[in-house]
């Protein structure tokens, strides 16, 4: 583990000149993911610039009629608070589908999204991996690659993002606000995390100069017709195998508009928007949910260990459409699937 | 000598309970001393080859690093492999660290950075440039079965019984025949609290060491013996111990490595491990089970085979007993076990909860299961019908076996008769539901022990044996067995445990120490009884004058006969006058002439049921009932508390827990808790424990038989064999992941529609 210091950032300006100031920065916020990752010297910054006191722990609506999560607001007050359980309840679910409580509490919004793939050889300086140590070859493609990708994937990296909140918050559309040296600006969260290419080394396209500051959710809700179902190794704490977030708006009994979103197979949550289309003015019967899952996993690839997964996601999406339509949607604290 | 039920049988708390959930309770690591300087491992990145060479510049250039010790500057060290042995050791080579420059196996310890703060001296262990020459690996057991060889020395001869019959003829006449192989992965015990070590230096050159270890004395005996110390010249302490399943049972390097650092510095040292650091200790090794069973029609059994391959490292014949009990169960008359070991470039295997039993047990009782269906007999009448009243490889009679009243209560309890026979016959909604069942069976052991009992003129009363509590709650009874025998309240005994310099004990393992240091600690306090009966019978107008021992009764802090409790007399006036303490050691151990006639086992019979969603394959164990006959149960709380934790144990092994390794680096990969599974809080369910009644008068004079492993035997095949009664797809590989339920591992078309 590295020898670093440790400073305060008083506000986002501050946290921009320091961060420009010192190249091996990093920002801290809850630390769950980070410091795992120093212990291990996977990650190697000589300071930590602590966030946690900026003012980014509120959540607030928008003039659109949406609402604005703070960066800094802990993913377990994410789940719990009554406008995000009420109005985006497949956000609170998707949250409370990933970690345990503990873990939740000091979680914040910005660090989920930025927390790295849980790549066995990513995690094991002894191995080679792309993504730690560009150019020293994958160790996944050939080795333990259960927990790997089957969409999007590269020659050099077949890592896949583990979170669940993303894949909730790609499935509404959400948009990321982030505050640079040169200015704020606003990225679509379908285009925040990348696809690994030849430069798995970088997973989203946050500059490493930026600090996120907000999420904001758009005005449609999907509060009725929704569910997030992750499939995973036991029924708690453990990351997705496949996870699905899927939300409806169903009219007079036909799909008026749908998304779709993977978790747990890619190295971004994976969208298709023919899959979501095709699923429009449709019945919202199994025969059209198998349909969108065999769209959405159109050229999926999968290795050694993992290839079961493109069969289990089949099937997970046609559950958590079927959960959605029937306005039953999975629970995350009773472990039956319904 | 006989006990009562006043202390014993009693569902006390733990008496350590407050002081480990208060923080008062510590642990090897929260030891201090002054001037405590901290050691952080460095692990070799390659699993076989040689040191090339060290750089430890920028480590040593680190302010606050003191020194860095490899095998290139190390202080002089025996080369004799035997120095480095010990009780528990596997016949072999044991492993020397910081000896030389050869590497063994991956995360091999191949230097220690000492550092005045833990920060500093983990920072500059990353710091500490190796280079090696690597060699290619094998842990690919596949690669290895041609090669698999019968150990030349034996760790338990008996673990090998003679054959019986004719095995293959029997088979080959037997109307019905099934060979089936069974998989088991490398599991790591995980316990919660890391190894460590807290070696203190004294200033007269003596060491103590707080160490997280299942036997003091054992370590302690290591450490005189590798660094060549006059036995008083060293202290080994493990006052608490959380959790250790087997881990702690042989010496860790962690606790070579802080002795080493405190004797080469003079100095206080603490060397702490890494979870990642955790999987480079001893694990459960890997198995491949063949099992061929030969039965008549109506299902009684009449051959038997059971073969199994284990792996061990290069260094060690690590071996554990997992086919005699495919011997000794079931009545067979043509019987052949047999047990070989495969070479992995790995660090050796060690003993882990149940060794041999629960990885055996799982392959034996799938075979039934599989033998059931094949013959059409329900499982649980299928064991009924094979049942023996006598231990079958060696034709002894069992010293009591209550496993009948196992299989019959634990059905009753689990509502085993509405099971319907077909696979995936029940269901509920989407669920299938299976319900399945199998033996359980460990050995009852008792091993030489010894104790001391101090009775202070206050009726106090302080018992000491060197014997560890890992979480099992032996503070507790040895605390509940004095108490019962002097008829003192539990909160005038003192226990003193987990200290070399108290009376030897052996290491804390094979469920044997309540039955060893339970019956030690009760021959020490009859010797008590005996003095105190002298002073009470010397009383002038004594009540008690010229009673025999075994005429009274102790209870209430009065001693009184039994035929007659108006002859009684107070506990505190047989203490009147005394100016010391009365103290009674011994050393207690077993019969051998009832070990030569009897064998000795501990039986369960566990019932499960799983629940899955038949699309999807996620799967809860939604009941367990384990029906446990385990002689007298001392603590039916805390015995209760180890059938609990061994079920959730079998949970893991039959459906979360295995190692990775990556062959091509001879390297376990998942070395963390986020990717190594247990099961968690929403993987437990309902989980019943019974206890049969269960007479056992031979043993022991307690009557105990030991509850630490028995709970996992047989859990992990119940679930198995529940899973394919719920899905008809017979899983033979541990564990039980969603993509074997669902046989998903071949990529298929459309199976949702
Ligand atoms: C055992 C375990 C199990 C887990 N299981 C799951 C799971 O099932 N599902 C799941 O989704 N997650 C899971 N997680 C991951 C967890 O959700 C993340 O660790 C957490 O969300 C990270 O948030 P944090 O605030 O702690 O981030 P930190 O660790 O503080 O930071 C992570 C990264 O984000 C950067 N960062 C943080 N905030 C900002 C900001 N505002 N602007 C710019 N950069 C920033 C940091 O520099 C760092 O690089 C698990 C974690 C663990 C340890
Ligand atoms: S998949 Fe990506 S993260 Fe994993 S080893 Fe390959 S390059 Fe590294």
């Amino acid at each position: 583990m590295i020898d670093f210091d440790y400073v305060r950032a008083n506000d986002v300006g501050d946290a921009l000149s320091q961060i420009t100031k010192h190249q091996a920065a990093k920002f801290i916020a809850g630390g769950t993911n980070l410091i795992d990752l120093m212990k291990e010297d996977v990650e190697q910054p000589t300071r930590l610039i602590d966030i946690t006191g900026l003012p980014l722990n509120e959540i607030h609506e928008t003039q659109t009629g949406g609402l604005k999560i703070g960066a800094l607001v802990p993913n377990s007050d994410l789940a719990y608070d009554e406008r995000i359980t009420k109005r985006y309840p497949l956000l609170s679910s998707a949250n409370l589908a990933g970690a345990s409580p503990q873990l939740r509490n000091m979680a914040s919004t910005g660090g989920n999204l930025l927390q790295r793939t849980r790549c066995l050889y990513f995690y094991d300086t002894a191995t080679p991996c792309n993504k730690r140590r560009p150019g020293s070859g994958c160790g996944a493609a050939e080795g333990f690659n259960r927990m790997n990708a089957i969409l999007g994937w590269s020659k050099s990296c077949i890592a896949v993002h583990p979170s669940d909140m993303c894949v909730a918050l790609s499935a509404l559309d959400a948009v990321v606000n982030v505050a640079g040296p040169k200015g704020d600006r606003a990225i679509k969260s379908t285009d925040f995390h990348r696809l690994p290419g030849d430069t798995p080394e970088i997973d989203t396209n946050l500059a490493r100069d930026e600090i996120i500051t907000a999420i904001e959710l758009p005005s449609e809700e999907f509060r009725r017709h929704y569910s997030y179902l992750k499939i995973r190794d036991r029924l708690s704490y453990a990351f997705a195998l496949v996870s699905v977030a899927a939300a409806l708006k169903i009219e007079a009994g036909a799909i008026k508009s749908a998304r779709l979103a993977l978790g747990g197979v890619a190295h971004k949550p994976w969208r298709a928007p023919d899959a979501e289309q095709s699923l429009e003015g449709k019945q919202p019967d199994r025969k059209a949910f198998v349909q969108a899952a065999d769209i959405i996993l159109q050229g999926a690839v999968g290795f050694a260990h993992n290839r079961f997964k493109i069969e289990l996601a089949r099937r997970a999406i046609v559950r958590a459409l079927e959960q959605a339509a029937a306005g039953t949607p999975q629970s995350q604290s009773v472990k039956v699937i319904v | 000598m006989s006990v009562g039920t006043n202390g014993i049988g009693k569902p006390v708390s733990r008496i350590d309970g407050p002081a480990k959930v208060t923080g008062r309770a510590k642990y090897a690591a929260e030891f201090s001393a002054p001037d405590l300087a901290y050691g952080f491992v460095v692990s070799s990145a390659v699993a076989k080859g040689r040191i090339k060479s060290i750089d430890r510049s920028a480590a040593l250039a680190v302010p606050g690093v003191i020194e860095v010790f490899a095998h290139d500057n190390r202080p002089s060290l025996p080369s004799s492999h035997e120095k480095y042995t010990d009780q528990v050791a596997a016949p072999g080579s044991p492993f020397r660290p910081l000896y030389d420059g050869e590497i063994l196996f991956s995360g091999q310890p191949v230097a220690l950075v000492v550092a005045e703060e833990l920060e500093i001296a983990r920072f500059a262990a990353s710091l500490v440039d190796i280079r090696y020459e690597t060699e290619a690996t094998v842990t690919d057991l596949d690669m290895r079965i041609d090669q698999a060889f019968e150990p030349e020395k034996k760790r338990a001869p008996e673990w090998d019984p003679p054959a019986r019959g004719d095995v293959d003829s029997a088979l080959s006449r037997a109307p019905t025949n099934i060979r089936t192989e069974y998989r088991t992965p490398v599991e790591h015990h995980n316990p919660m609290e890391t190894f460590a070590s807290t070696a203190v230096w004294e200033n007269d050159g003596r060491l103590t060491v707080y160490d997280k270890t299942q036997g003091a004395p054992n370590c302690h005996e290591y450490l005189c013996s590798v660094f060549g110390l006059a036995k008083d010249k060293v202290r080994v302490l493990s006052p608490y111990v959380g959790g250790a399943f087997g881990a702690g049972l042989r010496p860790n390097y962690q606790l070579f490595m802080a002795a080493l650092a405190a004797i080469g510095l003079k100095r206080s040292v603490r060397v702490t491990l890494t979870r990642q650091q955790m999987f480079t200790l001893g694990y459960r090794p890997q198995t491949l089970q063949t099992l061929t069973l030969g039965a008549e029609n109506d299902g009684r059994l009449v051959a038997l085979k059971h073969d199994a391959i284990a792996n061990t490292s290069r260094f060690e014949d690590y071996q554990e007993p997992t086919v005699v009990w495919s011997g000794a169960l079931y009545p067979c008359d043509h019987s052949t076990v047999t047990s070989r070991l495969a070479r992995f470039d790995l660090f050796t295997p060690c003993d882990m909860r149940a060794p041999g039993g629960a990885v055996g047990m799982y392959a034996l009782e799938s075979a039934m299961d599989e033998l059931s269906y094949a013959v059409g007999v329900d499982p649980l009448e299928l064991r009924l019908k094979n049942y023996s009243e006598r231990d079958q490889n060696y034709g002894k009679p069992i010293s009591s076996k209550a496993l009948r009243d196992c299989y019959l209560q634990g059905a009753e309890r689990f509502g085993w008769s509405k099971r319907r026979p077909e696979p995936r016959s029940m269901r509920e909604g989407r669920e299938l539901i299976g319900y399945g069942m199998a033996t359980g069976i460990w050995e009852a052991f008792r091993v030489p022990t010894s104790a001391r009992a101090i009775l202070a003129p206050d009726g106090t009363l302080e018992i000491a044996c060197a014997t560890a509590d890992i979480g099992t709650g032996t503070y507790t009874i040895l605390a509940q067995i004095a108490a019962e025998m002097l008829g003192l309240p539990l909160d005038k005994v003192i226990v003193k445990i987990g200290d070399s310099d108290l009376p030897s004990a052996p290491v804390e393992g094979g469920s044997w120490t309540a039955a060893s240091a339970g019956s030690a600690v009760m021959e020490a306090c009859d010797g008590l009884r005996k003095e105190l009966l002298k002073r009470a019978g010397a009383v002038s107008n004594a009540p008690l004058r010229g009673v025999n021992l075994a005429d009274l009764t102790w209870v209430d802090g009065e001693i009184r006969m039994t035929s007659d409790p108006s002859r009684a007399m107070l506990l505190s006036e047989a203490l009147l006058g005394l100016n010391g303490p009365i103290t009674s050691e011994v050393s207690s151990a077993p019969d051998e002439q009832v070990l030569q006639e009897y064998s000795h086992y501990a039986h369960s019979a566990v019932f499960a049921e799983v629940r899955l969603d038949e699309e999807l394959g996620m799967l809860r164990v939604a009941r367990v009932v384990s029906a446990v006959a385990a002689g007298r149960i001392l603590n039916p709380k805390t015995a209760r508390s180890q059938i609990l934790g061994a079920v959730v144990g079998g949970i893991g092994m039959a459906l979360h827990e295995e190692t990775v390794i990556d062959h091509r680096y001879g390297r376990f990969m998942n070395h963390n808790l986020a990717e190594y599974h247990v099961p968690v809080h929403a993987d437990v369910h309902a989980i019943d424990v019974i206890f049969v009644d269960e007479q056992e008068h031979r043993l022991n004079p307690l009557g105990v038989k030991g509850v630490g492993e028995i709970g996992i035997v047989g859990t992990a095949a119940a679930i198995a064999n529940a899973v394919f009664h719920a899905t008809g797809v017979r899983v033979r590989d541990l564990p039980i992941t969603i993509d074997k339920r669902l046989e998903l591992r071949q990529p298929t078309s459309n199976h949702a529609a």
